[in-house]
């Protein structure tokens, strides 16, 4: 079977707008960097920190949302929860949400006089300005991501050959086990690497919510926020880090791990 | 089809609003009064760039300007200082600039985009501000260093954050706080909510935030004063009604206005 490839050509006008508008600002921020010095900026120590702490946070992040999105993922698409509809305009509220609200969500929530807050600073567990904050502003903006993704993957899929193991006597458990995880799995996967990449990229919940200090709360986006004040090509060089890091994980994880899954599908 | 025109659609929407916002909003028509003698005859619209702790007192300056200049327009976009001065170096039209320090004016010269010299208008120094009711008992600066006081600066990168350090130069009191932020209004926000039991802002920060917060004053603020600097730029559309505004914050009014909005005089 072939597939329909006549798009008509005046798709592409628009089409090169939309990829004018995102690769034109990348290669802007390239000229910018002051390549001498590139080796320089980025190896010092607070870049450093910045950059050891946001790929901690974010793999960490990345990992809360295979934990407890997975599920939710899982119960949305099988349509196995009752209020689906309502349940998931909830969960993608983060999706729309400016950052910064988001922060004053969490604040609202988990600060020191948070609704919830309030009790975990009686019991002497403080969240605001230290590393977990981050984690949990990176968790509550890409599991919306994951989710959806996952969620699409999910439904894709299909629920034929669960159907059929179901008939065969596996309990749902082995079903999810046997079945279902490894049919996903490249799903999973890309869903993961959307949520990290979101996660490496949080600036204003984690701002308004866990503060900036080196090493324990300044994220590389704060890091460069801050340096822009004092040295614009500084801030240039590590912006550009952030776009190499990104598109790198992007590239390395989800193409060959997607194609390796598939074949051994 | 039809969603590829409803993206046109909004792609058109989207470029109406950019070029509307590039547009200078007129606002205000003073009411004419008969132009007296001492009257001038300045027209035009003056575009202001300034620090954001400007924001309440340069409307309020403003509005005397224009009432005492009918046929005059103040149009302002406040920011962080070195925003301001990134964007005039970018081509950002602008006919005055005042900047919350020296440095960020001297960057603005630097870049050639100020016209003659900048002149001081006002000063600022550094306040304790602590969350209404003082939870942690702050009464001086060496209360900051405190066992379990948490203490909330700027960045040693931004201005409030350098006079920071050199308050804490002088008194030999070292911080260690649980956060650097990236402007004095990132500090205010962690104080007035109760995350911090403690910050260091502006004394005007401390009168413009209100009832959630306390300002403590302490004799070491003066090692770490930060000067206005305010200036008419090179490429002002109007520069004799650019330097009217800015005489008129140098003068009387001016002067008296900064005064009741808590800042010093210039030296």
């Amino acid at each position: 079977m072939t597939s329909y490839r006549g798009t008509p050509p005046w798709l592409l006008a628009p089409a090169a707008v939309a990829f004018l508008l995102i690769v034109v600002p990348l290669l802007a921020l390239a000229a910018r960097v002051p390549w001498p010095r590139f080796g320089e900026l980025i190896t010092a120590p607070s870049a450093v920190a910045a950059l050891t702490l946001s790929v901690a946070t974010a793999s960490i992040s990345a990992l809360l949302c295979l934990l407890f999105g997975t599920p939710v993922a899982l119960l949305l698409a099988r349509d196995a929860v009752p209020g689906r509809r309502l349940l998931r305009s909830l969960i993608l509220v983060p999706l729309v949400l400016p950052p910064v609200v988001g922060g004053l969500a969490l604040l609202y929530s988990l600060g020191r006089r948070g609704i919830v807050g309030q009790g975990l600073e009686a019991l002497g567990i403080t969240v605001a300005f230290t590393s977990v904050a981050v984690v949990l502003a990176q968790t509550f903006v890409s599991l919306p991501f994951y989710i959806v993704s996952l969620e699409g993957s999910l439904r894709s899929t299909g629920t034929r050959y669960e159907a059929v193991a179901a008939t065969l006597g596996a309990s749902p458990t082995r079903v999810l086990a046997r079945v279902t995880l490894p049919l996903v799995l490249p799903g999973i996967a890309s869903a993961g690497v959307l949520a990290f990449a979101r996660a490496l990229g949080e600036f204003g919940a984690t701002i308004t919510f866990a503060g900036s200090l080196e090493g324990v709360t300044r994220t590389l986006p704060l890091e460069i926020y801050l340096q822009r004040e004092v040295d614009p090509d500084a801030a240039a060089a590590l912006a550009l880090v952030l776009v190499v890091v990104a598109v790198a994980v992007v590239a390395l994880t989800s193409g060959p791990l997607r194609r390796g899954l598939r074949s051994y599908r | 089809m039809r969603r590829s025109f409803s993206a046109l659609a909004v792609i058109g929407a989207a470029l109406v609003t950019l070029t509307g916002c590039s547009a200078p909003a007129s606002t205000e028509e003073t009411p004419a009064a008969s132009p007296t003698a001492s009257e001038s005859t300045l027209s035009g619209t003056v575009t202001v760039f300034a620090a954001a702790s400007l924001t309440d007192v340069f409307g309020q300056i403003a509005d005397e300007f224009m009432a005492a200049n009918p046929g005059t327009d103040i149009a302002f976009s406040f920011g962080g200082s070195s925003d301001l001065v990134s964007q005039l170096i970018e081509g950002a039209p602008a006919d005055v600039f005042a900047s919350a320090d020296q440095n960020n004016m001297a960057k603005a010269v630097e870049g050639g985009v100020i016209a003659g010299e900048p002149e001081l208008f006002a000063s600022n120094t550094l306040s304790i501000v602590v969350p209404a009711g003082n939870p942690a008992g702050v009464e001086d600066f060496a209360d900051l260093a405190g066992e379990g006081v948490r203490v909330v600066v700027c960045a040693p990168q931004v201005p409030c954050g350098a006079a920071t350090e050199k308050v804490e130069a002088e008194t030999g009191v070292a911080l260690a706080p649980v956060s650097e932020e990236q402007s004095v209004t990132d500090v205010l926000a962690k104080v007035s909510s109760g995350e911090a039991d403690a910050g260091l802002v502006y004394v005007t920060d401390v009168k413009r935030a209100g009832d959630a917060v306390e300002g403590i004053a302490f004799d070491a603020s003066a090692a770490a004063v930060n000067l206005y600097p305010i200036a008419v730029t090179r490429g002002a559309a109007d520069p004799e009604t650019a330097a009217a505004f800015v005489a008129f914050v140098l003068g009387d009014t001016g002067q008296r206005l900064l005064a009741a909005a808590g800042f010093g005089a210039a030296p």
